[in-house]
């Protein structure tokens, strides 16, 4: 890696069913705007603009970041947009940390969002298409099949999803940008919530959220002048495997665990259980948890739902996940990995707010998307690597 | 900055309607095409980045499906962007450039026969003011090329000019879809489409894939005989708002054409899908008659939607190989009336 | 506030676009194959593993693939999970059982419904057969067969099919 790089500005909208509120245009700007403040700059400070979203049709429109460029400051500037399926905004904070590794900018504005109330996001996701199988079963009946063998496999306790989703749910409560909160929510009201695919409840799913997520990254030079802590970038990593193929692991998919295995390298991480202090990972539906422990190797095969039960990623245990109550409690889709991303850089600057894990020095942000084949993960620390 | 070269380019023929072939089945052949002559052995291919998008194909994560194509596994990195195939190369050289990887496939493919192309790429536009009214990208383009008319000395006898020659020059290209010889003065003869262009000043619907390998360093001189060196690649982006610009004029392609050091051009691939908008490039890149443009015929003789811009950069490294250029450039657009610009120049050793 | 001058939330911009697809070489046979009530795969000439249905290349070895082999119709539940919420485009009645089926003769599930069978008798390695639609209804399409239900062997253990979940 040539230049260091650093998060040196976050920001992120309310996130809601619904933002009628604010356009396209005013949900992007909200989030970077908080991110610009946060690092004490201007859209005129920033030299490019990064911008990530899942699918176009969400919103109904094409390319939404041509008609972005003016609100996010990109005139004159260079502007990217990536789509790498739910792992988006993981991927496009790794597209727009690379830019000033590379060396080619010093401050890079980039933003991640999605605006779903404004188009039919469900229909989007089921245009029929001719020729191709039907999906039977709708988004979480294509997980569901997974979670059950990951049961039969691992031997997990049945309530084991329901201890993650009370976790996340509990954790939520600390988060003012949250969307989903549920005050007083108990073990029992998540059990007794319908169950939609089974075996996942209506309370272990994500709500389909609008929200954006923005962070402003600088270079060495620009993070030892930056107003307030930096987090430094230690390593990136994104690995892709294709959607089917013969044999393929799809509850420990290969490309998460090489994803993991390469990001611990190049961040000096050898045990990685006992050197990150916390995590923010992509949990959609809360089996998720103990399946994307196992596969980022925290625990051993088939025992990740151990640390559920022990409470070690409880927001006191000793390997807090989701403080921010997760991708459960709010979904945004395309900004959904940028928001772990986020999070866990302001968990190492310090600026987490009532749901901040004392002393957190190096914290692992974490996207998937797609049928488990896209992951995108990285190591932020308190010092340069 | 490292030296990172473009060492192979494979295209599909551009057609109409590609109604045989779905998208991973017209990959395959063009991905294993580009990785062979690369001569980069594809299990040491670092990165892989593709352009393409969902509204094209008229289903979300279109993308998708078409890692199909790549034998992924054991797992890679990957990316892709919903933007021409040309910015997806900018990724994967950025990536080469953090040292993350010594080489990189990077692909694209579009079908515009699917859906109406005039009529999709109205979603491009904003959603609460310029979309509803079906604002159409020719009805845009005419736009800017009446601007073009009548702040500068460009005339409709040069815009035809520029379609012909790009059509004749395309003669001498497999991959091309519109080629032949045209009279200016038959052409001019023909009634307008969207006033004032011609049928003639609009490219074709077309439907391919590109596929192109880059390599860094040693790696690129081991596999290359002619490796085409990046020398500079920088892209820009202008208001959104048609308004707001002179639309005479492409500041963003100077702007990436200067940060890209766009001097002593022998050959430039321009892609511009309507007549005066080469025009309007060459303005902006101040490319001289010395210039030879287009010789692969440009975007006028094929027009991928997604790809023809990834392809330019394949045309200027052609260019290279063949003895036509030391340096040439590669230009890529997107957005209506050339909104935002990509410049790639390119010199052999 | 008057009226006039309360802010507007939303504007309704109805967009309609239409797609003519092609679903490609290998798509198209398999089609034609279910149009004569056959489920026919393809093998991958470098792993030898066969899929169904084929899409024309071999996603681990990206490579074309041509060789066709005639799977199921019987086949293996490997997981499935029941669906309890209704969901867009799916006229179902509730709750139903979808399935991953790893088809006689395939090396990678199929994803289909279980029927004729209580959601709670459903079980992983439960055998399962195609039901097809009327010979007259029969077209190029996937829904000639309109569901699976359990046949009369014994199950198979996990083991078995665990690398087919
Ligand atoms: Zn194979």
């Amino acid at each position: 890696m040539a230049e260091h790089c650093a998060v040196i500005g976050v920001g992120q909208t309310q996130h809601d069913a619904k933002r009628i509120d604010v356009s396209q245009y005013g949900l992007v700007r909200e989030a970077a705007e908080r991110a610009l403040e946060d690092a004490g700059m201007t859209y005129a400070d920033i030299d490019a603009v990064v911008v990530g979203k899942a699918p176009d049709m969400f919103e109904g429109v094409m390319m939404p970041e041509l008609m972005l460029a003016d609100s996010l400051g990109a005139v004159g500037k260079p502007m990217l947009r990536v789509h790498t399926a739910g792992s988006v905004g993981g991927s496009t904070a790794i597209v727009a940390a690379s830019l000033i590794q590379a060396g080619v900018h010093d401050r890079v504005l980039t933003v991640s969002y999605e605006k779903q109330s404004e188009s039919n996001a469900m229909w989007a996701l089921s245009v029929k298409v001719p020729f191709q199988q039907g999906m039977v079963a709708g988004a979480g009946g294509y997980f569901a099949p997974l979670i059950r063998a990951y049961m039969k496999r691992s031997g997990a306790p049945e309530d084991t999803g329901i201890r993650v989703a009370l976790k996340d749910r509990q954790n939520a409560l600390k988060n003012p940008y949250a969307h989903l909160k549920l005050e007083g929510i108990d073990f029992d009201q998540i059990a007794n919530s319908p169950m939609l695919w089974d075996p996942i409840r209506y309370l272990e799913t994500c709500p389909s959220s609008d929200g954006a997520c923005a962070m402003v990254l600088g270079n060495a030079a620009v993070a030892k002048k930056a107003p307030k802590k930096p987090a430094w970038v230690h390593a990136t990593a994104m690995r892709t495997e294709p959607t089917m193929f013969s044999g393929r692991d799809q509850v420990n998919p290969q490309a998460g665990q090489d994803c993991a295995r390469v990001l611990y390298k190049k961040a000096g991480i050898s045990d990685p259980r006992k050197e990150i202090d916390c995590c923010e990972i992509y949990v959609p539906f809360s089996w998720f948890e103990p399946m994307w422990m196992e596969n980022l190797h925290f625990a051993p095969e088939s025992e990740g739902w151990k640390m559920t039960y022990e409470g070690a990623t409880a927001l006191d245990g000793d390997l807090p996940v989701n403080m921010s109550g997760g991708v459960l409690s709010s979904n945004p889709i395309g900004a959904s990995g940028m928001l772990r991303f986020a999070e866990i850089a302001n968990q190492i600057r310090g600026e987490a707010g009532e749901h901040q894990v004392d002393g957190a020095k190096k914290g692992l942000g974490h996207a998937y998307g797609g049928g488990s084949q896209f992951f995108s993960m990285w190591i932020v620390g308190d010092q340069p690597l | 900055m490292r030296d990172v070269a473009v060492v192979s380019f494979a295209q599909t023929k551009n057609v109409r309607r590609e109604n045989r072939r779905n998208e991973v089945e017209m990959l395959i052949p063009v991905v294993q095409e580009a990785v062979e002559k690369s001569g980069v052995p594809k299990q040491e291919i670092g990165f892989y980045c593709s352009g393409s998008s969902d509204y094209l194909a008229g289903q979300s994560f279109s993308f998708v499906m078409a890692v199909d194509c790549l034998g992924a596994w054991p797992p890679i990195a990957e990316s892709h962007v919903e933007m021409d195939g040309a910015w997806a190369l900018y990724e994967a050289w950025i990536k080469i450039q953090c040292g993350e990887a010594d080489s990189a496939l990077i692909f694209s493919f579009g079908r515009s026969s699917p859906g109406v192309i005039r009529e999709t790429l109205v979603l491009q536009l904003d959603p609460y003011t310029l979309a509803p009214l079906g604002a159409d990208p020719v009805s845009l383009a005419a736009l800017q090329a009446r601007a073009l008319l009548e702040s500068t000395d460009h005339s409709e006898r040069e815009m035809a000019e520029v379609a012909a020659r790009n059509r004749s020059n395309a003669k001498n290209n497999p991959y091309a879809q519109l080629t032949g010889d045209f009279d200016v003065d038959e052409l001019l003869a023909e009634p307008y489409f969207v006033s004032p262009l011609r049928k003639h000043d609009c490219a074709p619907i077309s439907d391919g894939a590109t596929a192109i390998v880059i390599a860094a360093d040693d790696v690129a001189r081991k596999a290359s005989k002619k490796p085409a060196w990046i020398r500079g690649i920088d892209h820009r982006i202008e208001s959104h708002q048609l308004g707001l610009r002179d639309l005479s004029q492409s500041t963003s392609t100077s702007l990436a054409g200067e940060k890209a050091g766009a001097i002593d051009i022998d050959v430039a691939e321009l892609h511009a899908p309507f007549s005066h908008q080469e025009l309007i490039l060459r303005d902006a890149l101040s490319l001289g008659d010395d210039v030879k443009i287009n010789p692969s015929g440009g975007a006028l003789a094929a027009n991928s939607v997604m790809v023809a811009g990834l392809t330019r950069i394949g045309e200027a490294a052609n260019a290279i190989w063949d003895g036509t250029a030391r340096r040439a450039l590669g230009h890529a657009t997107s957005g209506p009336c050339l909104q935002q610009n990509l410049v790639c120049v390119l010199e052999g050793e | 506030m008057s009226e006039a001058k309360q802010p507007i939330k939303s504007i309704v911009t109805p967009s309609r676009l239409e797609y003519d697809f092609t679903p490609g070489i290998a798509t198209t046979r398999f089609l034609r194959h279910m149009e004569e009530g056959r489920i026919v795969g393809q093998r991958c000439a470098e792993c030898t593993k066969v899929y169904v249905p084929a899409r024309g290349s071999c996603p681990r070895c990206g490579v074309a693939t041509k060789e066709e082999v005639e799977v199921g119709p019987n086949g293996t539940v490997t997981t499935f999970c029941v669906v309890r919420v209704p969901s867009e485009n799916i006229d179902l009645t509730l709750p139903y059982t979808a399935a991953h089926i790893l088809l006689d003769g395939a090396d990678i599930p199929f994803f289909a419904l279980i029927q004729e069978c209580d959601a709670a008798d459903v079980r992983m390695g439960m055998r399962v057969e195609a039901v097809w639609a009327a010979k007259e209804e029969w077209g190029p399409t996937f829904e000639n067969i309109r569901y699976f239900r359990p046949i009369d062997e014994p199950d198979v253990p996990f083991d078995d099919f665990k690398e087919h979940l």
